[in-house]
């Protein structure tokens, strides 16, 4: 089988460039093993919070200026950060993944513990702010499902009491829901979603809302709305007699599942190939070029193109492996950036910067990747499976997803 | 806490609430007299939770100490009876690999035989069917009556019982000093770590209880103990390869015990000195690691593949006696020292030594020293009498019929980790059930039972109570779910939340010394989940 380019990895960035190729006449498939980093999303891309000796970043654009060479974004040039950036917003809302916010100022993301995060780009329906220090409304219903245990109401309510608001917190029983809990690890964001999608079920949902909204600015719900659409959002919207705040809940995410399908339906329409469930085993290179690639569901029947593009994830998508004697690219082998000393892998306090999180493969200033030092010349790497950036201490891992896979998508088109 | 001279004045403080310290108190509760318990931390937080959880049969000391092996046969044989809900009667067998001198194993049975522990050669062929993972190139096999046994649930259920008939038992109070009148120790001082508080405590006598740290517990009454800090490292894995014990057939050496408990199995253990200044906060090491996976995979070859949840060490509380550098040829013996006769400070004793098996029989001990002292005849009861949770349900024709479900359910885990308190586990509307752990069917009303009878202050204990986050994620949402619960239930927010940072950093610890392959997959996520998507930080504390 024979294309222009081949994706390996279908989340964010994969998604992303392959849209951005196939909209150029670039004939793309993408081959996916699975779920993608979208499912855990937490309603929000973030582009640059922190540099990496642990400066806050107020303004992501400048900050970018600071950044080693042998980071993604400087690779990419800070010059051309601000342009991909406005790419990428039009591309997601193009799409129909509809984002809010902008590059030069972070607006603020509500997190499932209630506290919040300068961001770049959320999802329109979430609950934001433009700055720190104001609130959502002087008071605050803040609704759950009874039994639902990833939407953390205290927590919520204390921080949104401390922003200044007055909150009472009251939880909905509704029968289709409760049936979830007759196993009860379906208790979660995505089938209450679900189960939401059916008119009558949501229309039960309303009824309540508008008989508790009295006395209240707006409401604040978990955001569990709109599985398969965004229908739901609309009647909520427009049938709740009260501002509708949504705050994401913990993982599995309702609005990033909601984007990758809406994401993958865009490739197809363009005429992209989404081979979902399959996995690269093998691949041949010769002289530093990649000249055919073999899938798990295709076996023996070689998948060719002029370009390939690495978009596998970390660890945890299975796009860099870790032994106790070092990391490994799986399907190319090429060139990681990781310590010799497993010592040096890990921060004794979890929630300190982790430095595994920042290994991944080794790129040009082109986003090549390396074999023996020497560049692939027709296989990048975008996303998350580059190394030199960390994603979680630097809240830089989806603004890398995206920008890289623009970048690259240039690169090819040429 | 304000307690009036009355309410602070007992027959007998016991300092320490391991098993060890927990099994006296429900002695000395059982005999009638008025006990208080008071521990550091929490229940089975040092090496009462940091070990195999291997219910010996002895044999692992029979060659080399006939009298632990013969102490061990005697109470793995009581434990069967009196714990049940805590013990998973697996069978055990010693294997000779080719590398083995198999004339040791004549030896060991012979051993076994003297110390009254049934051990049985039975054919290697018939050892492979026993125990399907056993390494197949095996030359002897002896089967002996090893098993499992849930340390942390043994040590509550001791607790209950014990505050059933009469106990005080006070968690996270740490003795700050002894209370003396002359060379006689009348009480302690305590501190209680959650208000910072100091608390006196009176009675004619104070048990030393305290494991390894009864030696430094000793030494602020001036009495030298010389204990030795033995470190032990031990890898828990993701699944139960194995339902035998597989121990070596040599003498004891590292590494050489594979035990399977619930869901998961344990290799164990390394031995080495480690320094006082250490055994509060005991790393493993890398070199551990590998030397662990290394021996293991010589009892199990599935071990090289099966993916390692953590890696975690106790230190023994050993009684040095000489000049051993490893620490392996100490007796295992239970030491209790009347430091009335032996240093001339009254109202003053030490029960250390033993080992987890032999718990019961410290507790007997220091209890029968006890009633000496104080004068009172009672006889010990606690071989016969089954804990709570391990005894014959009630009746159903009980008033409580209109909880329902969850007690029906033999096979859900609370009743399994519970035994027949399970009843007081409510199920009674939606939010009971809801599930917090996923991995370990842990539902709220679970919790909250925890909560309500099984002193619980923060996540760690209530992992220690409920197996919370001791699944294959370790604790990536039902760690957060939990803090909400607990939030809910202390009414502070902010003290769950730090809880949270705490109960992910203490999983943490035991799972990057092994985080690679399917462990650090696990571990970015929760990274993900708490560092990216919750934004938490640490606390600047």
């Amino acid at each position: 089988m024979k294309f222009d380019t081949i994706i390996i990895g279908g989340g964010l960035a994969g998604l992303t460039c392959g849209i951005a190729l196939q909209r150029q006449g670039v004939k793309c498939a993408i081959v996916s093993a699975g779920h993608s980093a979208l499912h855990f999303s937490s309603g929000s891309f973030d582009l640059l919070n922190t540099l990496p000796d642990g400066t806050p970043v107020e303004s992501p654009l400048k900050a970018m200026e600071s950044l080693h060479a042998t980071h993604p974004y400087a690779k990419i040039g800070s010059g051309r950060i601000k342009a991909l950036a406005d790419e990428a917003k039009s591309l997601l809302c193009s799409c129909g993944v509809a984002v809010k916010g902008d590059a030069e100022t972070p607006h603020l993301r509500f997190t499932p513990m209630g506290t919040t995060k300068p961001t770049w780009l959320s999802f329109e329906e979430i609950a934001t702010l433009d700055k720190p220090g104001v609130s959502l409304g002087e008071k605050l219903l803040i609704v759950n499902f009874a039994g639902f245990l990833d939407f953390n109401t205290a927590f919520i309510a204390k921080e949104l009491e401390a922003a200044g608001s007055k909150c009472s917190v009251t939880s909905v029983s509704i029968p289709e829901i409760n049936r979830l809990r007759i196993n009860p690890t379906e208790m979660r964001a995505t089938n209450i979603a679900k189960t939401l999608d059916n008119p009558q079920v949501l229309t039960s949902l309303i009824t309540i809302l508008n008989s508790r909204a009295a006395g209240h600015d707006a409401i604040v719900l978990p955001h569990v709305f709109g599985f398969a659409s965004d229908a739901a959002l609309h009647r909520l919207r427009s049938e709740v007699k009260a501002t509708i705040h949504l705050i994401p809940t913990m993982p599995p995410s309702v609005p990033g599942i909601r984007a990758q399908r809406t994401l993958r339906h865009a490739f197809e329409q363009l005429g992209g190939v989404y081979m979902l469930g399959d996995t690269v085993v093998r691949a041949e290179i010769e002289n530093h070029s990649v000249k055919r690639i073999f899938t798990e569901n295709h076996s023996d029947i070689a998948l060719t193109a002029s370009h390939y593009v690495l978009a596998s994830g970390h660890f945890f998508s299975k796009g860099l492996v870790a032994t106790p004697q070092g990391v490994y690219e799986p399907v190319f082998g090429c060139d990681v950036i990781f310590d010799k000393d497993r010592n040096n892998w890990y921060n004794e306090s979890m929630l300190n910067c982790q430095e595994y999180i920042s290994f991944g493969v080794e790129t040009n200033s082109a986003l090549l990747t390396l074999e023996g030092g020497t560049p692939i010349t027709n296989l990048y790497a975008i996303g998350s499976v580059l190394g030199g950036c960390n994603a979680v201490s630097e809240g830089c891992g989806a603004g890398v997803a995206l920008l890289t896979a623009l970048a690259v998508a240039h690169t090819i088109k040429g | 806490m304000k307690l009036n001279r009355k309410e602070n004045e007992f027959d007998v403080i016991i300092v320490g609430g391991g098993a060890t310290g927990a099994g006296t108190a429900r002695d000395c509760a059982l005999r009638g007299l008025k006990v208080l318990l008071i521990e550091r931390h929490d229940f089975a937080a040092g090496a009462t939770g940091r070990n195999h959880g291997l219910l010996h049969s002895g044999a692992r000391y029979a060659v080399t100490d006939g009298e632990s092996a013969t102490e061990c046969i005697k109470e793995n044989m009581i434990l069967r009876r009196i714990a049940s809900h805590c013990v998973e009667e697996n069978d055990g067998l010693f294997i000779s690999l080719p590398e083995d001198d198999i004339n040791y194993q004549a030896t060991f049975v012979e051993a076994c035989r003297k110390a009254g522990i049934n051990a049985e050669i039975i054919d290697p062929a018939e050892a492979r069917i026993m125990e399907p993972s056993v390494n197949p190139s095996i030359i002897g096999a002896v089967k002996v009556p090893d098993g499992s046994v849930d340390p942390f649930r043994l040590t509550i259920a001791n607790i209950v019982d014990a505050k059933q008939h009469g106990a005080t038992v006070l968690t996270y109070h740490e003795l700050v000093e002894f209370i003396k009148e002359g060379n006689k120790v009348v009480g302690v001082k305590a501190i209680n770590h959650r208000d910072k508080s100091v608390v006196s405590f009176y009675a004619p006598l104070t048990i030393n209880a305290g494991g390894i740290w009864g030696h430094l517990i000793a030494e602020k009454v001036g009495v030298k103990v010389n204990m030795f800090p033995a470190k032990g490292s031990l890898l828990i894995f993701g699944h139960r390869v194995n339902n035998v014990v597989l121990n070596r057939c040599r003498k004891p050496a590292n590494a050489d015990i594979l035990v399977p408990g619930d869901t998961i199995c344990l290799i164990g253990t390394t031995s080495s000195r480690v320094g006082f200044d250490e055994i509060d906060d005991i790393k493993v090491t890398a070199d551990e690691v590998d030397l662990l996976l290394r021996e293991g995979e010589k009892l199990a070859p599935a071990l090289a593949y099966t993916r390692i949840l953590r890696a975690y060490a106790g230190v023994r509380p050993l009684v040095a006696a000489d000049n051993d550098a490893s620490g392996r040829s100490i007796s295992r013996g239970i030491v209790l020292l009347d430091h009335a006769t032996r240093d001339g400070v009254e109202g003053f004793a030490t029960i250390t030594g033993g080992k987890l098996m032999t718990y019961r029989l410290m507790a007997e001990w220091a209890t029968d020293l006890a009633c000496r002292k104080l004068g009172v005849n009672a006889c010990c009861v606690t071989a016969e009498q089954p804990l709570p949770g391990s005894r014959p349900a009630e009746p159903e024709s009980n008033t409580k019929s209109k909880t329902f479900d969850l007690q029906l359910d033999k096979n859900r885990s609370s009743v399994h980790r519970h035994g027949d308190m399970a009843s007081k586990i409510s199920s009674a509307n939606e939010m009971d059930n809801s599930l917090v752990c996923e991995c370990e069917d842990v539902t709220v009303g679970e919790v909250d039972f925890a909560l309500k009878e099984l002193d619980v202050n923060n996540l760690v204990d209530l992992r220690r109570r409920t197996r919370v986050g001791m699944g294959t994620c370790q604790g990536e949402l039902c760690a957060c779910r939990a803090a909400g619960l607990l939030a809910e239930a202390h009414k502070c927010t902010a003290k769950a939340k730090n809880d949270l940072a705490k109960f992910l950093n203490e999983r943490w610890k035991g799972a990057y010394p092994v985080a690679w392959g399917e462990a650090l997959r696990e571990a970015e996520y929760t990274q993900w989940v708490y560092g990216a998507i919750c934004g938490m930080e640490n606390n600047k504390e």
